[in-house]
């Protein structure tokens, strides 16, 4: 079962990625997955100090918990308008 | 109404579909493209956003507005894509009984947008590109 993962602006640049997958089992929170995708994209280091994050279309927290099933989405500050 | 669009905005039809008789006041914001940023000339923008979010965001920021000022109603429009320099990236519409509601309502919203709406601009210059962040 797994998690959809997704990436935006810099943070797809930087993993070459807009939308990926993570086994669920693996993940109990939305740190743990920045985590796994830090060590296989180390240029996400450098962004973690600005990073938003989002559940399920809802900002969210690195200690939020993440369930099977769930939307977890990566972006740096918004700059729209 | 509040959308996320691929293609040029129509300010005028948002305007026209939102104001009723009863309006005495009708505020429109553009935001447009500036051709230059950081002291660089810019040749175009590049927006993106997480549609879905951003769509409900909108809508949240719009609920609000309603909530916290006296206006009847408010739309939003975001342009997403490649936009060149004057071309419009944002239109609010508000309209209310009276011009100080509108006014706020309108500020409160555009505010807003650039704080917690995920959309993102890359500004593109002769020599390179650049995604810009927003504050924390």
């Amino acid at each position: 079962m797994s998690i959809r993962v997704l990436f935006f602006a810099t943070l797809a640049e930087a993993t070459g990625l807009r939308e990926t997958e993570v086994e669920a089992s693996a993940c109990p929170d939305v740190a743990s997955i920045y985590a796994r995708f830090s060590l296989r994209f180390p240029k996400l280091e450098a962004q973690r100090s600005t990073l938003l994050c989002a559940v399920n279309s809802e900002f969210a927290r690195p200690d939020s918990p993440v369930h099977d099933g769930d939307e977890v989405a990566f972006f740096p500050p918004v700059s729209g308008g | 109404m509040f959308r996320l669009v691929h293609e040029p905005i129509d300010t005028s039809s948002l305007r026209n579909a939102l104001v009723r008789p009863e309006d005495g006041a009708v505020v429109v914001f553009e935001g447009v493209v500036r051709n230059q940023a950081r002291g660089r000339k810019v040749l175009f923008l590049e927006y993106d956003a997480y549609e879905v979010m951003a769509l409900k965001k909108l809508q949240e920021i719009g609920e609000r507005a309603g909530r916290e000022f006296e206006i009847r109603d408010i739309g939003v429009i975001h342009r997403l894509g490649h936009m060149n320099p004057s071309e419009c990236s944002v239109v609010i519409v508000v309209t209310a009984a009276h011009r100080a509601a509108a006014f706020d309502a309108c500020r409160f919203a555009i505010d807003e947008i650039k704080k917690t709406v995920p959309i993102w601009k890359k500004e593109v210059y002769e020599d390179g590109e650049i995604w810009i962040e927003g504050a924390l």
